[in-house]
């Protein structure tokens, strides 16, 4: 049956071309990862992720990303709770304006951070060098998922809901706590994990104006960026290997969030 | 099953939704593959061509008309894939702009048009191909009820004046007792009968075709037609007493509520003059019987068959 | 919102992003030009800013049409057939972003480096991957892949089959199909795909410094040239190039939120369908 054959050949074409371009670009490396990082075996894997630096990297790397991503809650929410609420002139252009941490490149990020709160800061506010610099250039690029992943589920809150509890005799406060908070709680959740996600990861913003002192100021991709140009790779791989798994983990666990509460999609 | 859709005619697929009629007409279109069996069109077996090779005219139950073009590139693109010079497709796509009474709007878009606007449009776009066949799904069931009146008595007389076999699909009994003269009604993916639409309505097959044809009732457990049930004040051979529970008048039409003795409920659909006559009211007992012309009715077996040839 | 709690939220909200978002980004510009306009010509004109310039370009014109290619197709894919395994692919998509740039760019050093997995084969066939032109283009095609899949998918999705399928009845068979009526019909989530992908391509960092080795004048791209010229206390062409960039992204910017504006936001994936939209997140920068 020549034709069922060319038919089923037309049919498979598409998909395999692009599982061949994905399996080249992004699944072989990444496989390549894993097997360089327990190339010596498990003992040196655990070493590699167990040494004093490695360690501290990601031990900052998490407290860093947890605070931003925290930090940045609940500001991100204030902020959507603005630009869902308020209204002044110019507000469309601060709503744009939230997007802008996502277009810029996060190399120039990080030098406009170094601009202002570095060594020739204007406002004589030099974090370069310390934590509060890795804390800022996360909290830049990680606004956009905190405004973000609120903002549409503030806009599609039930004001009558918000009013009926009004009417029920709630104070302001009471409302967004008994109303508000409940309702968005799914979303702000999701994007608090997002914004870690990212953080975990992140180089370009941070490299900068973190001045990557070991066990003070390095963060775990700027360890593997470094083992990588002294040529320890199985060591980069395996600090690798931990910092993909954690993102994947907070990655699934939003999946699972959204798909409980059926929050809109946002990445 | 097999179907026969004489050339010329406009045939109905009727019956409730999700009982595959709109699947049977795409596989008549080649929008998708049947199990098994096969499609003739004017004797010539298409069963394996894809849609665009079968010269089918095909109109969506939402029209799809691409949002990207201009009525007027709407009805001309089935031309312009065939590469037909620039002034027949100008002079063809003007002819069936004014055939449809949309020519005034060749230049819109269709988000700028009506629904029974779009619905015009999308069928001269399939006319334009001037296709053997042409097939409606539902193509009335996105309009509101007086345009949907407005364009079925159209519809009716464009197929007079373009006679191309035509076979649309509907769920709505009165738009297909209407509109076409050839009813097939669909049930389940069965074919339970197919005829001219006051044969159906008369002598259905099927206790289903019965019931999705017109309004039912039962008497003695057979269903019947209430508007031959007849109702009498003295006795009569075969009738049965009744209790009058309401009179509710509709117009010309009066409903007359029933309880029959030793049969339940029923009811009985009679004009204002019976009633009248008969001088009903409520509480009252009369006998109920079947009418005369109901009793040479329900007769005729189910027509099962194994494959589709639109000729 | 009542009239009481509305100055201490607009207070809030606008001086956290005046202090992270604006003034930054005002200042590189304010830098920038700090010697004068003509400095900073002459600091983003020398024959390594140029050359990284050209390399930055000719990078995006190698991997923004593969990604355009891979990710209409994928997209296609998604939208117009049902497999086995559909929901791996599109889930696969995403992966790029949820893994470290620097870790993308120590894959590829591992799968195609010289010790690589690959290593051997290509320096037999003659091919340096890695610290030369073709990982950079790997790497930025490897951070910027999912973005026309998401953003052409959902737009697919909206306008169903229907007019695919009038198309082939009215007689245009599957490559008029698709230019004739796919194609005009996903235009601006394409272009809007495309603009996010390029961006991103001339923007990377992380992944690319990796597998670039950083060669001033060989394998040196814009944002590498940046960084260097950082540690090189060359501040006016870093802040010069610095202003480059920023005015894309500002670009980038009016795309995004005049797409916002016309079709509504849209981020969505295959699993998606019956979900309401909701605005697009997007780990643009790396």
């Amino acid at each position: 049956m020549p034709r069922r054959i060319r038919r089923m050949a037309a049919r498979l074409a598409g998909p395999g071309l692009a599982v061949t371009y994905l399996s080249l670009l992004v699944l072989l490396p990444l496989a390549a990862v894993l097997s360089s990082a327990f190339s010596s075996g498990p003992g040196a894997f655990w070493q590699a992720v167990s040494q004093p630096e490695a360690v501290a990297a990601l031990r900052l790397t998490l407290l860093c990303s947890l605070a931003v991503a925290a930090v940045n809650s609940v500001l991100g929410l204030v902020i959507a709770w603005m630009l869902v609420r308020d209204d002044f002139p110019g507000i469309k252009v601060v709503g744009a304006l939230i997007d802008l941490p996502f277009a810029l490149p996060t190399i120039v990020a990080g030098l406009t951070l170094l601009s202002l709160y570095g060594p020739n800061s204007p406002f004589g506010v030099n974090v370069a060098g310390t934590p509060a610099g890795i804390l800022l250039a996360l909290a830049f690029v990680t606004l956009p998922f905190a405004v973000r992943s609120v903002q549409p589920v503030l806009a599609e809150l039930d004001r009558e809901t918000e009013e009926a509890a009004a009417t029920l005799g709630a104070s302001p406060a009471g409302v967004v706590r008994r109303v508000v908070l409940p309702s968005i709680a799914p979303a702000l959740l999701a994007g608090a994990g997002l914004a870690f996600a990212r953080a975990v990861g992140e180089f370009g913003s941070v490299v900068l104006i973190s001045g990557n002192l070991p066990f003070h100021t390095e963060v775990a991709s700027s360890w593997i960026y470094s083992l990588s140009q002294s040529g320890d790779l199985s060591a980069a791989a395996a600090v690798s290997v931990v910092l993909v798994l954690i993102a994947l983990f907070v990655l699934v666990g939003i999946g699972l969030v959204r798909r409980r509460f059926g929050v809109a999609e946002s990445v | 099953m097999t179907l026969d859709v004489p050339e010329g005619s406009l045939t109905a697929l009727l019956g409730p939704s999700g009982g595959g009629k709109s699947t049977l007409l795409r596989v008549v279109a080649g929008l998708e593959t049947p199990d098994n069996g096969s499609i003739e069109i004017d004797g010539r077996d298409v069963t394996g061509l894809p849609a665009r090779e079968r010269g089918i005219g095909f109109c969506f139950q939402h029209y799809a008309p691409f949002r990207h073009l201009s009525v007027r590139r709407n009805v001309a693109f089935g031309l312009e894939v065939r590469r037909r010079p620039k002034a027949e497709i100008r002079r063809r796509v003007d002819e069936l702009l004014e055939l449809v009474h949309i020519e005034h709007l060749a230049e819109r878009y269709p988000s700028q048009l009506s629904g029974g606007q779009r619905q015009r449009m999308a069928l001269a776009r399939a006319l334009a191909i001037e296709p053997t066949v042409l097939l409606l799904d539902e193509p009335f069931g996105a309009l509101d009820a007086q345009v949907r009146e407005e364009l079925r008595s159209w519809l009716r007389d464009l197929h007079e004046q373009i006679s191309v076999t035509t076979l649309l699909v509907t769920h709505d009994q009165d738009e297909a007792m209407e509109v076409a003269d050839q009813l097939a009604v669909i049930n389940e993916g069965r074919l339970e009968q197919v005829g001219a639409p006051t044969d159906l309505y008369d002598r259905p097959a099927s206790d289903f075709v019965l019931r999705f044809l017109g309004p039912v009732t039962e008497l003695d457990g057979v269903a019947v037609r209430p508007h031959d049930l007849a109702l009498h004040r003295e006795p009569v051979p075969g009738g049965r007493r009744a209790l009058v529970q309401r009179i509710t008048h509709l117009g010309f039409e009066v409903r007359v509520d029933l309880d029959v003795e030793g049969a339940g409920a029923a009811w009985a659909q009679l004009t204002r003059p019976d009633v009248g006559v008969l001088g009903l009211t409520e509480g009252e007992r009369v006998w109920v019987s079947h009418s005369a012309s109901a009793q040479q009715r329900r007769r005729g077996g189910l027509r099962d068959v194994a494959s589709l040839s639109v000729s | 919102m009542t009239a009481r709690s509305r100055w201490p939220v607009r207070v809030v909200a606008l001086s956290y992003l005046a202090l992270l978002i604006v003034v930054p980004v005002g200042s590189v510009f304010y830098r920038a030009f700090a010697h004068g306009f003509v400095a900073a010509w002459v600091a983003i004109t020398t024959p390594d800013a140029l050359h990284a310039l050209w390399l930055t370009l000719v990078v995006a014109l190698i991997a923004v049409p593969l990604n355009t290619v891979f990710g209409v197709g994928v997209a296609l894919i998604l939208a117009r057939h049902r497999f086995r395994g559909a929901w791996l692919l599109d889930a696969l998509i995403d992966i790029p972003l949820a893994v470290s740039p620097v870790v993308v760019g120590l894959a590829l050093v591992l799968a195609y480096g010289q010790t690589g997995w690959f290593g051997r084969p290509l320096a037999a066939a003659g091919i340096t991957v890695i610290y030369a032109v073709p990982g950079i283009v790997m790497a930025s095609a490897v951070v910027s892949l999912p973005y026309v899949v998401r953003s052409v998918l959902p737009v697919l999705l909206e306008i169903g089959t229907d007019q695919e399928e009038a198309a082939a009845t009215l007689g245009a068979g599957p490559a008029a199909v698709f230019s004739r009526v796919t194609l005009p019909s996903i235009r601006r989530g394409l272009a809007y795909g495309v603009t996010l992908t390029t961006a991103r391509v001339l923007g990377e960092f992380g992944a690319v410094v990796v597998v670039s080795g950083n060669i001033t004048g060989k394998t040196q791209t814009m944002t590498l040239f940046i960084s260097n010229s950082v540690e090189n206390l060359n501040s006016t062409a870093a802040y010069a190039g610095a202003v480059l960039l920023a005015l894309l992204a500002l670009f980038v910017l009016a795309v995004m939120s005049a797409e916002k504006k016309e079709r509504g936001p849209r981020w969505r994936s295959r699993s998606d369908r019956s979900q309401s939209d909701s605005e697009p997140h997007l780990l643009l920068t790396g």
